[in-house]
């Protein structure tokens, strides 16, 4: 079953490319078709999610791959993988509705993104860190044509920039993965085995190597403070679905692997290096925010808000890793909300980044001083604008708060520091009302004028990324009920 | 059963809301009476659950529940901020405020988040309430988005109101690492320090919403909204809400022993200092949303010295008289196009049904007997006279001013010699010259409350409201007191029928608090953000581009040696055996069979070096990848 929800676009993405016979305009009613499909199995997989305890997984599927080398073909899915997976899930969906009207080459548009939907799908099953490790790669080959291949402005640059930069990364993470290999007896790739194992627990100096080399990696794909500089151009000059993909799926790799893999895996290092993670998530956090603040520039400063906040994401997971003198259930507080801004940056960053596309589509654009009052023209823009810049200043109602109060509800216990984080809480808010005020508000001016409202597929690939984000903000149990046991498990992981 | 309604109360308004927002100009000519018809079910549902007393509880997040219950404060509160709710709501639809469903909508979303506020016991349901007002209010202020000063106003607003909702994030983080739960009950008996981080985070998020110093400024700017937007939202319910949270966390204040005292001097030193603004002010609404916020300093002023009764009393009654006074404002304002004191002589003489009830706003306001801030604000002074002295005297001559400002509209307004067309109308908007009497109807019902509700101070009333509050601190104001008071007040307004007031520069501007807080925290903001900027092109980014070219400088110089070197020894290598070959061609041909031997055992050399690659040893392969990635990527830059 998991394995037909990773493959089945992968195969989907392989027909439309092998067969060129297929019209242009069916491609792109294929690509919707399978990723409905993809998201109708995901749906199910969530109904029918039933783990046989803590710490165990659902869905397992496990075969011989490279038994000497001890990686398997070993998949299954978890309440931190499981939300991940629903959510790339539902944002390639998005992106497939939205890319309805796309004009230039739909066909190879659409194999590729299928294909980048099974990498990512596979990253977050993974349950092998060789596996892992492919899919990670892969993605990152995949978002580089998609930049490249249909981005705008500086596209080849910035593609190159984020491939090399993020490959980088990559390289770094294979180095901590030979590592651990090399410390568990016997040695194994397999993730499930070495969290049982935790095998670096009495060798420090290792320890701390691997996990540096486990920290750069993950800390270039988040991003966080100093290595985040591919992010603003990369999304610049990508196209919107691919801004959304990346923004909404491929970041969450980076912060899907401190709880996947440095926290339970290396939980002594992971202590050692808990101060060091809040302060780099502080930094992002106020950094990012204060960067974005600055920026003219819609997609840019949306890109620097990720930076923001993934940062929630990093300094709540650091604090989960100061164990001593703390509440675990103020850690498990802190994990689950990270957890759920992971879901919740997804869905209203895609959002937003699919309402920026549209600027450009129009007038050509992302400059923010070109635009004014453009509610009156596009009323139908302005309010999913206006409800997804609330919804990403973390307003009660919306997913974003749900995440955000955890995050600081849980932190603050453990580390009180955190506190120096909250005023990145209101910069975002200035600088979405801000950007709110400069677009939408106003007497309707420059490009604004004639800006056509959206189009039935734009709303309808919108419009249900943010009422997501308002059914998580109001209901949110039906996730935490998935999320909560697992981030448990984690800090019961790290408190060894 | 009663839980239902509880949920009812709450739900109902803010699923109608977010339908007709939603909805948008196609709900527009339904708009009016669906919002109507909610908030009259709201006001039988609050009285329903204020009998009731219905606690209600779900799951919310880990270890903090979504809880509300009604007791004692929340009987009062809730009636009242729903009676003004839906009286707002008639004479917004009378007025024509729109376009409707934006409109109707918003303040429905915003009713019921109010509800949620007055209800919540724990934080995050309070929090998620109180933050849901806020985005309500600066939905509302920049109703008129055309307007760039009016969304800017939304702007400081909620900005400045979320600078103070960060004392509620800390809270919560400090209750959970107490262990306590987020039960706001349960804040008072958490031991040790984070009791007073939990204190302090919620006096600053009370103090922030009530507009109390140091943050009264950003009222001043929520004036831009529509006069029914501030008529509930910034007098009688949103702003209310934060002296209700502090009355709600006066238990948890008092133990603290730092936080009570503290409170009460920040409350009666608003009180003082912005009756001192309202005084100076000569915009109606100005000077109205000046007393808002020295009136709530009284509240405050409760909260801190524990005089709850009075302070609940004191909330209800101004809640009251604000919004009635807000609303004669903006039937003013709509008819004559302006607020300007100046342009207003007389303006109450000419529709006498609403300028009776403004009168008697704003005689209760000014604290004259027998109307019922009067005897509120001096139920709320006794118990301060308990507590010091110093609070007391602060507090009386606050009250005098609050009987100048209220004195100098009424005169104003009052004055005789209206002209029928003044030059000086019109001139904030095209007024219609126009009161309908459905704009009467809700004055007039809040004129009757602003008169009456002193009762609740009264015996037996006080002493039945002090019960169900909890029986802390009931004060029933002396005869002594109640005299001097009423003499004060009267004096004063007398004294301001006869005399200008002063109108200080510092006063009329609210302390310059807006271009302090702009001077201090705004600009170094902007100036830290576009400095952090401009490091991340010039300093971040390079680095990491320098270092890209730096290793693109580095694979040049390896490929140049590779030509130079190593190709260069391949290439000689070559020509030596192609000597090698001619000369073993010229020399004897049985020398042939031993050259393929020697060949041969070259290929085995090197046979047996290649398998040295082929170690079994992950790490070497990784060596090798590492490598082989590295040529990769310097090729791709290369031939790019």
């Amino acid at each position: 079953m998991l394995s037909l929800v990773i493959f089945l676009p992968l195969a989907a993405a392989v027909v439309l490319a092998a067969a060129p016979g297929i019209a242009e305009r069916a491609a792109r009613w294929v690509w919707v078709g399978i990723t409905l499909t993809d998201l109708a199995l995901v749906v199910g997989m969530w109904v029918a999610f039933q783990p046989s305890g803590p710490g165990q997984l659902a869905f397992e599927e496990q075969l011989e791959w490279i038994p000497n080398v001890g990686s398997s073909y070993h998949i299954g899915l978890d309440g931190l993988s499981l939300p991940l997976v629903a959510l790339t899930a539902v944002i390639f969906t998005a992106c497939a509705i939205y890319e309805l009207r796309q004009e230039d080459r739909p066909r190879a548009q659409a194999a590729l993104f299928l294909f980048l939907q099974s990498t990512c799908l596979g990253l977050f099953a993974a349950q092998d860190l060789i596996l892992f490790f492919v899919f990670f790669d892969l993605s990152i080959v995949g978002m580089y044509f998609v930049i490249a291949g249909w981005g705008h402005g500086n596209a080849a640059r910035s593609a190159l920039k984020f491939f090399l930069y993020t490959f980088l990364g990559s390289l770094a993470l294979l180095l901590g993965f030979i590592g651990l290999f090399l410390a568990a007896e016997p040695h194994t790739f397999d993730m499930v085995e070495l969290a049982a194992a935790a095998p670096l627990q009495d060798n420090p100096i290792a320890g701390n190597l691997i996990m540096a080399a486990l920290v750069i990696g993950l800390a270039i794909k988040t991003p966080t403070f100093p290595f985040h500089t591919w992010l603003p151009p990369a999304h610049t000059d990508a196209p919107a679905a691919g801004s959304a993909v990346l923004a909404g799926v491929l970041l969450k790799m980076g912060t899907y692997g401190f709880v996947r893999i440095t926290m339970p895996m290396m939980p002594d290092a992971w202590r050692d290096w808990a101060w060091v993670i809040i302060a780099v998530g502080i930094v992002s956090v106020l950094y990012g925010a204060l960067v974005a603040l600055a920026q003219t520039d819609l997609k840019r400063m949306i890109a620097y808000t990720s930076v923001n906040h993934m940062g929630y994401v990093v300094l709540a997971v650091g604090a989960a890793g100061v164990v001593s003198g703390s509440d675990a259930v103020a850690r498990q507080v802190a994990v689950t909300g990270a957890v759920t801004q992971m879901v919740s940056h997804g869905l209203i960053t895609a959002a937003l980044f699919l309402l920026a596309g549209i600027l450009r589509d129009r007038a050509g654009t992302y400059a923010m001083d070109a635009y004014g009052g453009l509610a009156k023209p596009a009323p139908k823009y302005a309010a999913l604008f206006a409800v997804g810049a609330f919804a990403s200043l973390g307003l009660p109602g919306f997913s974003g708060f749900i995440a955000e109060f955890q995050i600081f509800a849980g932190s603050i216990g453990p580390a009180p520091v955190v506190l120096l984080a909250l005023p990145g809480i209101l910069i975002t808010a200035a600088l979405f009302l801000r950007a709110l005020q400069r677009l939408l508000t106003g007497e309707t001016r420059g490009k604004s004028v004639g800006f056509a409202d959206l189009r039935p597929t734009e709303m309808s690939s919108i419009a249900p990324l943010l009422l997501l984000a308002v059914v998580i903000g109001v209901f949110p149990r039906w996730l935490l009920d998935v999320i909560e046991p697992a981030a448990a498990v984690v800090v019961d992981l790290v408190g060894r | 059963m009663s839980g239902v309604l509880l949920w009812l109360l709450v739900g109902v308004p803010g699923v109608v809301g977010a339908l007709l927002c939603m909805a948008g100009r196609r709900a527009d000519r339904s708009a009016a009476a669906v919002s109507i018809g909610t908030a009259g079910l709201g006001v039988l549902l609050a009285v329903l659950v204020a009998v009731g007393r219905p606690s209600v509880m779900v799951p919310f997040m880990a270890g903090a529940p979504f809880s509300l219950s009604v007791d004692g404060l929340s009987a009062v509160v809730v009636p009242t901020v729903a009676v003004v709710t839906l009286l707002v709501l008639i004479f917004a639809a009378a007025e024509g405020t729109g376009p409707p469903a934006r409109f109707h909508g918003l303040m429905l979303i915003f009713a019921g988040a109010v509800a949620v506020t007055a209800t919540a016991t724990s934080l995050p349901a309070l929090l998620f309430a109180w933050e849901i007002m806020g985005a309500a209010s600066y939905a509302l202020i920049g109703f008129e988005w055309r307007k760039a000063a009016k969304v800017s106003g939304g702007l400081t607003a909620f900005l400045t109101t979320r600078v103070a909702d960060l004392g509620l994030y800390a809270a919560a983080g400090a209750a959970l690492a107490a262990g306590a739960g987020m039960d706001l009950a349960g804040l008072a008996d958490v031991s040790g320090g984070w009791r007073h981080v939990i204190a302090a985070g919620i006096l600053i998020a009370a103090l922030g919403k009530a507009a109390q110093l140091p943050f009264s400024f950003w009222l001043s700017r929520a004036m831009e909204g529509p006069s029914p937007v501030s008529a509930l939202l910034h007098s009688a319910a949103m702003v209310a809400m934060g002296g209700y949270l502090l009355l709600r966390a006066a238990p948890l204040l008092e133990s603290t022993g730092w936080a009570g005292p503290l409170t009460a001097w920040i409350g009666v030193l608003t009180a003082l200092v912005l009756g001192a603004v309202a005084v100076a002010q000569r915009d109606l609404k100005q000077l109205l949303a000046a007393s808002t916020a020295a009136q709530l300093g009284f509240v405050v002023l409760a909260a801190g010295v524990g005089a709850i009764a009075g302070g609940t009393a004191h909330l209800v009654a101004h809640a009251a008289t604000k919004a009635l006074l807000f609303l004669a404002a903006g039937a003013w304002l709509t008819a004559l196009g302006t607020k300007q004191l100046g342009a207003l002589h007389g303006a109450a003489r000419r529709w006498r049904v609403l300028g009776v009830a403004f009168a008697a706003g704003a005689l209760a306001l000014a604290g004259i007997p027998p109307l019922s801030l009067w005897l509120t604000k001096d139920s709320i002074l006794a118990s301060a006279l308990d507590a010091s002295p110093g609070l007391y005297a602060v507090g009386l001559v606050a009250a005098a001013l609050s009987a100048a400002y209220a004195g100098k509209a009424l005169i104003v307004l009052w004055q005789k010699n209206a002209p029928e067309n003044n030059a000086a109308f019109d001139t904030e908007q095209q007024g219609t010259r126009h009161v309908g009497p459905w704009q009467n109807v809700p004055l007039v019902v809040l004129a009757i409350g602003s008169a009456g509700l002193g009762v609740l101070v009264i015996p037996p009333l006080i002493t039945v409201l002090g019960n169900s509050l909890g029986g802390q601190n009931v004060h029933t104001p002396g005869a002594i007191e109640l005299t001097v008071s009423a003499v004060i007040a009267i004096a004063v307004v007398i004294l301001v029928s006869r005399f200008r007031l002063p109108e200080p520069a510092w006063a009329l501007r609210w302390l310059g608090l807006e271009q302090l807080a702009a001077r201090l925290i705004v600009a170094p903001t902007m100036f830290l953000a576009r400095k952090l900027a401009r490091f991340d092109d010039r300093v971040v980014d390079a680095a990491v581009t320098a270092g890209a070219r730096k290793s693109l400088a580095l694979a040049k110089l390896l490929a140049r040696a590779d030509d130079s070197l190593l190709d260069g020894a391949v290439d000689s290598s070559a020509r030596a055996g192609l000597r090698t070959a001619r000369i073993s061609a010229a020399a004897d041909r049985s020398l042939v069979d031993a050259a393929v031997e020697s060949g041969a055992a070259r290929v085995r050399k090197l046979g047996s070096l290649a398998r040295l690659a082929q170690s079994g040893q992950v790490h070497h392969y990784y060596i090798q990848a590492v490598v082989i990635l590295t040529a990769g990527a310097v090729l791709l830059i290369v031939v790019r």
